[in-house]
Formats: structure tokens, sequence, C-alpha cells
């Protein structure tokens, strides 16, 4: 019995020994104090405290950076310019950047910690950035697997974003899903409707954030979401635009048209949309409504495999195929893609084989 | 078959024991290629020689440096605690562990702290090592070998060494290698674990040179 006692005092009393060794290490090793960041020159300041990494530090100062993986290097999305006191770039983040990035002090912020005072640039958009707090206030069905979200936004009240932006949506812990996750959308209300805000979800079988949206969320419901994020707008330019989109790819277009309507903008623009049966076409009405009234804008609906004898006036075939049909290799244009990765890749080469160049060509996958 | 047998009995601590330890933890018991210890970080790591070397040298350091302390601990402690009852055998593997975990947290913190060049060629592979079995290995087969104080630094030394050569060697192989053709389901680690194995073939005619 004694030499049980023994035993295990003497294996807690090391343990311990190293446990308090490694508690007084961290209070002075790893305390890099309070410090300061500066971003873009001076338009905000922030007095963190060091030792955590600078996503993270900067989410505890309410500025998002997005980032997919959640801090763990391996996406590459959260990159900022460090301008002052970045030190070298570690072996973790390397891989990640190219020659020219480096040269420019691009930094993957969630490998780099905060140790001293710092001088950063990010993009201004990042600043506008907030975490929103909405309520359902509509969940309707638009085919048998796509959902229209309408979130009333409480606190704050408005926001500001562009068409083509995306916001990321909390879903909560429920059931199987032990923490809450963030899954990107893009925002498919117009910017005018600056209280409001609209996502286009699809059902992803087994998805943790889909499966939340369609099965527990109720209208009325408190809902979270981060944003607005994104690189994906329209140009200036006045040359003809061809959007090609499929399923909930829909969201950005219908944020877009909705805008320029609003705005009373007038620019040639032919949307193909692709599905596969009429069943998973949606909006018709109102994108008919919108051809009337626009006579610049023309909504071009294509099915790759319509059921027999079902009453389809529109256009036959894969997306890439109608596109192929359509658009002549004449003139200037613009392309603009939203859908899953295969539909974009394959949108591209179309594009491409029409003469449009690869940087006139502007795309939104989501994987 | 033994080629070179010692004539005399060496006396420990001299200068040709230490020699011996080192050859043999190096080469002979090479820890990878002869024990297969340590080989989650020896297929992962080994695709670079950059990566490779600075693996190998966190190796290198933490072994020694546990292997001694373990060794105190050991001979220092626990034998002597022996005569209350502590059976000094079942407890070192779960001591070892804690001595080994703390240590290289520890390091981490410090070589971050005090050396930001050394934290990105060295500290960030510190905490991979924690639960690297060659670590604890190295320190059991101490033990099993009854080595201490200056000996053991030895011995931890050259199991390091040993794990750093033949990870080193291995990431030259894979570099070359990326330009060779492999049959397509041989491609990562199905050919290292071959390379793996011929090169282990070439450690273990070391053995027998030297009995430790």
């Amino acid at each position: 019995m004694l030499q049980v006692l023994i035993a295990t005092g003497l294996v807690l009393a090391i343990s311990a020994a190293f446990a308090a060794v490694l508690l007084v290490a961290e209070r002075y090793l790893v305390n890099y104090g309070p410090c300061k960041i500066d971003i873009n020159d001076g338009t905000r300041e922030l007095d963190v405290r060091g030792g955590d990494n600078l996503l993270m530090t900067l989410k505890g100062s309410g500025i998002f950076v997005p980032s997919a993986c959640g801090g763990r290097g391996t996406c590459a999305y959260c990159k900022v310019r460090i301008l002052d006191g970045g030190g070298p770039v570690g072996p973790t983040e390397a891989p990640l950047l190219t020659p020219e990035e480096i040269e420019s002090n691009v930094r993957i912020s969630c490998q780099c910690k905060v140790r001293n005072d710092l001088r950063i640039e990010i993009p201004e958009s990042l600043l506008s950035v907030r975490e929103y707090r909405g309520k359902v206030e509509r969940i309707r069905d638009l085919t048998h697997d796509i959902k229209e979200l309408r979130i009333k936004l409480v606190e704050p009240e408005k926001i500001k974003f562009v068409s083509g932006q995306y916001v990321q949506l909390e879903a909560p812990a429920y059931r199987d899903n032990p923490a809450p996750v963030f899954r990107a959308y893009s925002i498919s209300s117009p910017p005018h409707m600056d209280d409001t805000i609209e996502l286009i979800i699809r059902l992803v079988p087994g998805g943790i954030c889909t499966t939340w949206v369609f099965e527990l969320l109720k209208e009325g419901d408190d809902v979270k979401l981060t944003g607005p994020f994104g690189e994906f707008h329209l140009t200036d330019a006045d040359s003809e635009m061809i959007w090609i989109a499929g399923g909930s790819g829909m969201a950005p277009f219908w944020s877009m048209i909705r805008q320029m309507q609003h705005d009373g903008a007038a620019r040639p623009c032919r949307y193909f949309f692709g599905a596969v049966r009429r069943r998973d076409v949606f909006f018709l009405d109102e994108m008919r409504q919108l051809e009337q009234e626009l006579e610049w804008f023309k909504f071009l609906p294509a099915l790759s495999g319509p059921e027999q004898g079902a009453a389809w006036d529109g256009e036959i075939g894969l997306i890439t195929e109608v596109v192929g049909r359509h658009v002549q290799g004449d003139g200037e244009r613009e392309g603009y893609l939203c859908g899953s990765p295969g539909m974009i890749d394959a949108s591209i080469e179309v594009l491409k084989a029409k003469g449009v160049s690869d940087d006139r060509i502007y795309f939104d996958k989501f994987a | 078959m033994i080629l070179a047998q010692p004539a005399t009995q060496i006396e420990p601590g001299s200068a040709l024991n230490l020699m011996i330890i080192l050859i043999t933890a190096t080469l002979t018991e090479n820890m990878l290629l002869t024990r297969f210890l340590g080989m989650c970080p020896f297929l992962s790591i080994s695709r670079q020689l950059k990566s490779a070397f600075g693996m190998g040298l966190a190796v290198v350091f933490v072994t020694t440096c546990t292997c001694f302390l373990n060794s105190l601990l050991y001979w220092h402690v626990l034998v002597p605690l022996e005569a209350y009852g502590v059976p000094a055998e079942s407890l070192k593997l779960i001591l070892f562990i804690v001595v080994i975990a703390a240590f290289v947290q520890f390091m981490e913190m410090a070589i971050e702290r005090v050396s930001l060049g050394l934290y990105f060629s060295l500290g960030v592979f510190l905490p991979l090592i924690t639960v690297n079995c060659a670590i604890l290995g190295t320190s059991l087969f101490m033990i099993n070998k009854s080595l201490a104080g200056l000996d053991a630094l030895v011995y931890g030394f050259g199991a390091g060494l040993g794990w750093m050569i033949a990870i080193v060697l291995m990431a030259g192989i894979r570099q070359r290698l990326a330009r060779a053709r492999v049959p397509e389901a041989l491609e990562g680690p199905g050919i290292t674990l071959i390379v793996a194995g011929i090169m282990a073939l070439a450690f273990i005619i070391f053995q027998g040179m030297i009995k430790l």
C-alpha cells in the first residue's frame, strides 16, 4: 500500500514540478507584453497583447481576415502585408507564398506571431468586415434542394457591400456538430437593401451548415454572420457581359441584376443559367419580368437532361454547349462565372475559345 | 559475424568506450533503420533536404538532452528510491514521457524567445518530436544498456545523429526520386518504404561489427 502511495506521489511530484516550470516559462517567455498594430498607415491603431498569432489578434479586435482553414496554415487565404516588425518568413509560410509575395512583404497572418509593434496593410474592405447578428425573416423553397434565406440585420442594422461579395454564416453547435462552423455564401440581395441579407443555399447531403439550415433553422431564429468578403464584382467597363451560373450560383447575379435595375444601369448582358431538369430552375418568372423591363438583359436558362414531355421552351444541352451556340467570337466581352469548379473550368475554356481573354473572365468558385 | 571483438575490457567513461558507444548508437544500432523507430516524421518530413536537416537537428538536440536528463532521473532518483519499494522499472516509462514532453515544450518557448532564426530552422519541428517514439526509445535503450552520466549523453547524441543521417539520406534519395518514373501505385509512401527497406538492409551489415 505504502509502495503504491510513494510511487503515485513521486509521479505526481515530478509532473507537478515540470508543470510549474512550464507555467513560469509561459508567464515570462511567451508574454510579449502590449503591442501596437498600425493598419494602413494609421487608418486604425490597435493596442493588443502580444503572443498570439496575427489572424487571431486581429479577430479579437473585430477585424476579420478571411480564413477557410481556421488558422492552421493550409488555406493561405489570410494573407496580409506586414510592412514593419514581421520578422523573417517562417518555414510554415514559405511554401504558401510566391517569391513576388515574399518580396513585397506578404505574409500568412495565422502563422505570424505578434511579438512586437507591427505596421500592416490589409485591403480597405476588410476594415468594414464585421460580425452581424440578425433574425431569419423568411425561409422559402426555391427548388426541391435550394432554399432562400432572408435575414433581417439586428446589430449592426445596416451592411455596406458590393454585389458579388459573400458572407460567412455561422452554424452553431448542434447534434453531432460539436463546435460552431463558418460557411461562405454569396449575398443574393442587392446592396441597396442594406438592412437585409438574402442567401441562396443548396442542400449538400451531410453538410454541417446546410443540414442545419434545412432541418433546424426556423423563421424568427437568431443567426450570426461575418462579412462582406470577396473580390468578385462587376467592372466599370461597358462591353457586353456573359454571365454563367448553375444551381445556387444564381446568388451573386440575382444581387447584381436587381442592383443594376435599381441604379438604372444599362449594359448588354446575357445570363446563361444551367440546370438538369425543369424542377431545378428557379426565378424564371422574375427573370422574364426583368427581361421585359430591361431591354439590354437576356436570360437563357438551359436544361441538360429535361424530363420526357416536360413543358420547356428554353435551351436544351449542357450550359457550355449553349454558351458556345449563342456567343459569337467577335467583339469585346467580359465573362462572369459562378458555380461548381467543374462548371467554371469548362466555361472558361468555352469563353476563351470565343476570344474572351483570361483577364476578362471573373469567377467565384465554390468548392 | 563478429569482425572485431575488444581484446581487453574497456573502462567505462574512457575515450575509447565513448567512441564505441557513439558508433554503436549511430550506425550499428541506427534508431531508424535497424529499430524502425520514429517512422512517421521519417516518412512525412523527408521530402526536402532542408526540412529533413532541420528535423534531424531537432532530434539530435532533443535525444541528447532528454537522454541525459532521463539518466539522471533514473539512476539518481528512481533507483535510490527502489529501497523504499518504488518500482523504478515500471515508473520509468511514464516519467520519461513526462520529461520529454515538458522539455520539448520548454525548449520551444525558449528558442522562440531567444532566436527567431534558430526557431524557424529548429523550433517548428520541436512540437512534432514530443510524440516521436525514437526519443523515448533512446532513453529506454539507454537504461537497458545501463549507461549513465557522460555515457548516456553520448549515447543520446549518437542515437539522434544516426536518425538524422538516415532522414537526410532519405531526403536526398527522395529528391532524386521526384524525377524518377515510379509506378503509379507506389508513389509517395509506397516507394519511400521500399527505399527505407533497402537502406535498412545496408545498415544491418554494420550489425555485429561492434557489440555494446
